[in-house]
């Protein structure tokens, strides 16, 4: 167990530079206390990888990050046999028979273990993110279930390795494909959303202190604006933060129109979107 | 009730919607509440959405089926409620202080208050969200809202800070809704008003009585969903690569091992993409349907080598380059096809006999052998001749051609409806959701 309450979970988040909702605090709670591995979607830029580095900096454990994409493998993704290591092995013995050898070469020594094995096998506690999960193919998913149904991994010639200490599974969809029931089936849900405006507010005062309290405040009240608006690409917390450490380098100490005009492109990634903002905001620079 | 029933009905309840929760997710939520407790109800609502909850989309039913089976309290409010303009001070003051309670408190009052119709506890009487707002009126306390916040923003700030109050009334307005279900279902029982008054999901609300705000929610999951689905389409065409046998290659082959087929022979998978053309009935009634569909194979835009759009209400017009230049302002494409477009030629009623004629005698070059036709529509003549013959011409050019009808499909061939004559000649789909719609382009989409 790594947390006693979801108060500790909030307070201790809080402390790695993660502010959390109610929905992130009781969710990570629960995926600490029912042992189960931790989906969380949402669209990019709310936090969600941000959310497992903060869980692993705040229980002092170590980050293990898998990076999905498409066409990863096992070798990629769970472990491999070192082969030209091995090749070396069997010509250093040449005189030795073929049990000898095979016994020898199928080893510990000779395997290089990939995020999954790794974090399956640390002793120490330990966070394994798995990125992007909906980038990965199908195929991977299969291999997935095993890791979080059990926390085990088979290998042919060694044998089943179970994990010493379950680790705190994190995986991220960005929701481009629907992943499988059965992999969905061994989760805990979250969806991380926009936050309200409360908490972004924080959020920006913590990661970009210097702002001033107004300019933080009208800041975030425009970024709810553009959030009701019909974008293509609604800005994110992500950028909201950019947007600050933007009018923070420019000097500027209030939102005025010609500012929000010239600096819209920090946080609408299309121009169909900022042509769109401007008319609607009526910031015309 | 004690509390494993209570999660069992609410499962059921949620099943109903079509969020379905399995037996493994049941016993999750039940361990959900053994370690949270049952003292903090947010924490209950989202310890349960993330043990029952499988994706993003079925979180809006989810609440609204929480609120009915965990409610925040029970009966109505213990002090006694005020007069209407007390009420309306009390709302401005909980608008101005955002304090989401006050809020709250102030939706319970109003129910209790002005809320209840009818007499007695069986069938006729109940709680009313509608006519409690039409007493309130709370889109009316703008103005004061503004100035108890004294707020005194510069420029283009005062209309943000105008249009933050107004989202703020319309989630005042939806408290009060969630309040009257609650009320009315302590009256006649959980499961009727959870079967009954809960509003379904976007993806599944019809295109036909979808409102407003629900069609904008349609539309802003129009990107995520185009890239869901060009993903679905992009690994049905990997898997459509690894390719068929060719029988007759494979027997030619084997001849020369004597008659064993040692090397298959696989048929030639043909590169290039497909050509799509929709035909869309604008009229009224569909123009939703139609709306979204033409933004939403726009934003597939990529999966195919060409897409024209054509509309028609009582003619048939080109609007390619209208909804190419949608993207920047989806809510108007319908608009702007009804004033750019030549549809109309006397009384605006949709006249599919002629409109079929004109797209088969004028555009029917759009029309070639890697075509896939579209048709959207009810197929609502008015009483005119169904024209089958230009149809029939249309169909026979097109590689493939489909219609998508947003009607359900007991009401096919009722009153005015063609839509069984239709269904003769081109194959038909009732497209009456997101969902449905979504599912059909995977499916029928050449790839």
């Amino acid at each position: 167990m790594l947390f006693d309450s979801v108060d500790e979970v909030a307070q201790r988040l809080a402390g790695a530079g993660y502010l959390t909702s109610t929905a992130i605090a009781t969710t990570v709670f629960l995926a600490d206390r029912l042992g189960k591995p931790l989906l969380v979607e949402g669209p990019a830029g709310v936090g969600k990888t941000e959310l497992a580095r903060a869980v692993a900096q705040a229980t002092g454990s170590q980050l293990v990050r898998l990076q999905c994409y498409e066409g990863i493998d096992e070798a990629r993704a769970l472990y491999e046999w070192n082969h030209a290591k091995q090749l070396l092995r069997i010509t250093a013995g040449r005189d030795e028979g073929w049990h000898e050898a095979r016994a020898d070469i199928f080893t510990e020594e000779f395997l290089l273990a990939r995020p999954l094995l790794t974090a399956i096998r640390n002793a120490e506690p330990t966070v394994l993110l798995i990125d992007e999960t909906d980038k990965a193919d199908v195929e991977m998913e299969g291999l997935l279930l095993e890791v979080l149904g059990d926390f085990q991994i088979t290998v042919p010639e060694l044998g089943t390795i179970t994990a010493t200490r379950k680790p705190f599974v994190v995986l991220t969809s960005n929701a481009t494909r629907e992943l499988s029931e059965a992999l969905k089936r061994r989760c805990l849900f979250l969806h991380i959303d926009f936050p309200e405006a409360g908490r972004e507010l924080e959020i920006v005062r913590m990661q970009v202190p210097e702002v001033s309290e107004t300019l933080a405040a009208s800041l975030v009240r425009v970024i709810g604006a553009l959030r009701a608006l019909e974008l293509r690409k609604s800005p994110s917390i992500a950028e909201t933060i950019d947007w600050a450490r933007t009018l923070l380098a420019l000097g500027a100490d209030q939102l005025d129109e010609s500012i929000v005009h010239t600096t819209l492109g920090v946080v609408l990634k299309y121009e169909a979107d900022r042509k769109r903002a401007v008319a609607d905001l009526k910031v015309f620079g | 009730m004690s509390v494993p029933e209570r999660l069992v009905s609410f499962v059921e309840a949620l099943r109903e919607h079509s969020i379905l929760a399995g037996p493994g997710e049941t016993v999750d939520a039940a361990r959900v509440l053994a370690v949270l407790g049952m003292d903090d109800r947010e924490r209950v609502r989202e310890g349960l959405a993330a043990a029952l909850l499988r994706r993003s989309g079925q979180r809006t039913v989810f609440d609204q089926v929480f609120d009915l089976y965990f409610p925040g309290a029970v009966g109505g409010p213990t002090d006694e409620p005020g007069d209407l303009e007390s009420l309306r001070e009390q709302l401005v003051q909980a608008l101005a202080g955002g304090s989401a309670q006050q809020q709250a408190a102030v939706a319970q009052a109003a129910i209790e208050a002005f809320g209840r119709f009818g007499e007695g506890t069986q069938g006729a009487g109940g709680w009313s969200a509608y006519q409690a707002l039409q007493r309130l009126r709370p889109e009316t306390l703008l103005v004061r809202v503004l100035a108890a916040l004294r707020a005194d923003d510069p420029g283009f700030l005062a209309d943000v800070r105008r249009d933050e109050v107004r989202r703020q009334i319309a989630g005042f307005r939806r408290m009060v809704e969630t309040e009257a279900r609650r009320r009315t279902a302590e009256l006649r029982g959980r499961e009727s008003v959870a079967r009954n008054a809960v509003a379904p999901p976007s993806d599944r609300a019809d295109f036909l009585t979808a409102g407003r705000a629900q069609l904008a929610d349609m539309r802003r999951a129009i990107y995520p969903l185009s890239r869901k689905l060009a993903t679905r389409l992009a690994a049905r065409r990997r898997r459509a690569r690894r390719g068929e046998i060719d029988v007759r290659r494979t027997l030619r082959r084997s001849i020369a091992y004597g008659g064993v087929p040692v090397k298959p022979a696989y048929r030639h998978h043909r590169p290039g993409r497909p050509e799509l053309v929709l035909l869309c009935d604008m009229s009224g009634s569909v123009a939703g349907f139609a709306n979204f569909t033409l933004l939403l194979t726009q934003a597939l835009r990529d999966q195919f080598s060409k897409v024209r759009a054509f509309a028609f209400v009582e003619t048939t017009d080109e609007v390619t380059h209208l909804v190419k230049a949608g993207a920047e302002d989806p809510a108007g494409l319908a608009t702007r096809i009804h004033q750019e477009a030549r549809l109309i030629r006397w009384d605006g009623h949709s006249d599919y006999t002629h409109a079929l004629q004109v797209f088969a005698d004028e555009y029917l070059d759009a029309i070639g052998p890697r075509t896939s036709v579209l048709i959207l529509g009810d197929g609502r003549n008015n009483g005119g001749d169904p024209n089958l013959a230009a149809l029939r011409r249309i169909v026979g050019n097109a590689r493939r051609a489909y219609w998508l009808n947003p009607e359900p499909r007991r009401l096919w061939s009722t009153g005015d409806s063609l839509a069984h004559e239709y269904a003769g000649v081109v194959e038909m789909h009732e497209c009456r959701t997101v969902h449905q719609l979504s599912e059909l382009i995977t499916r029928l989409l050449p790839i």
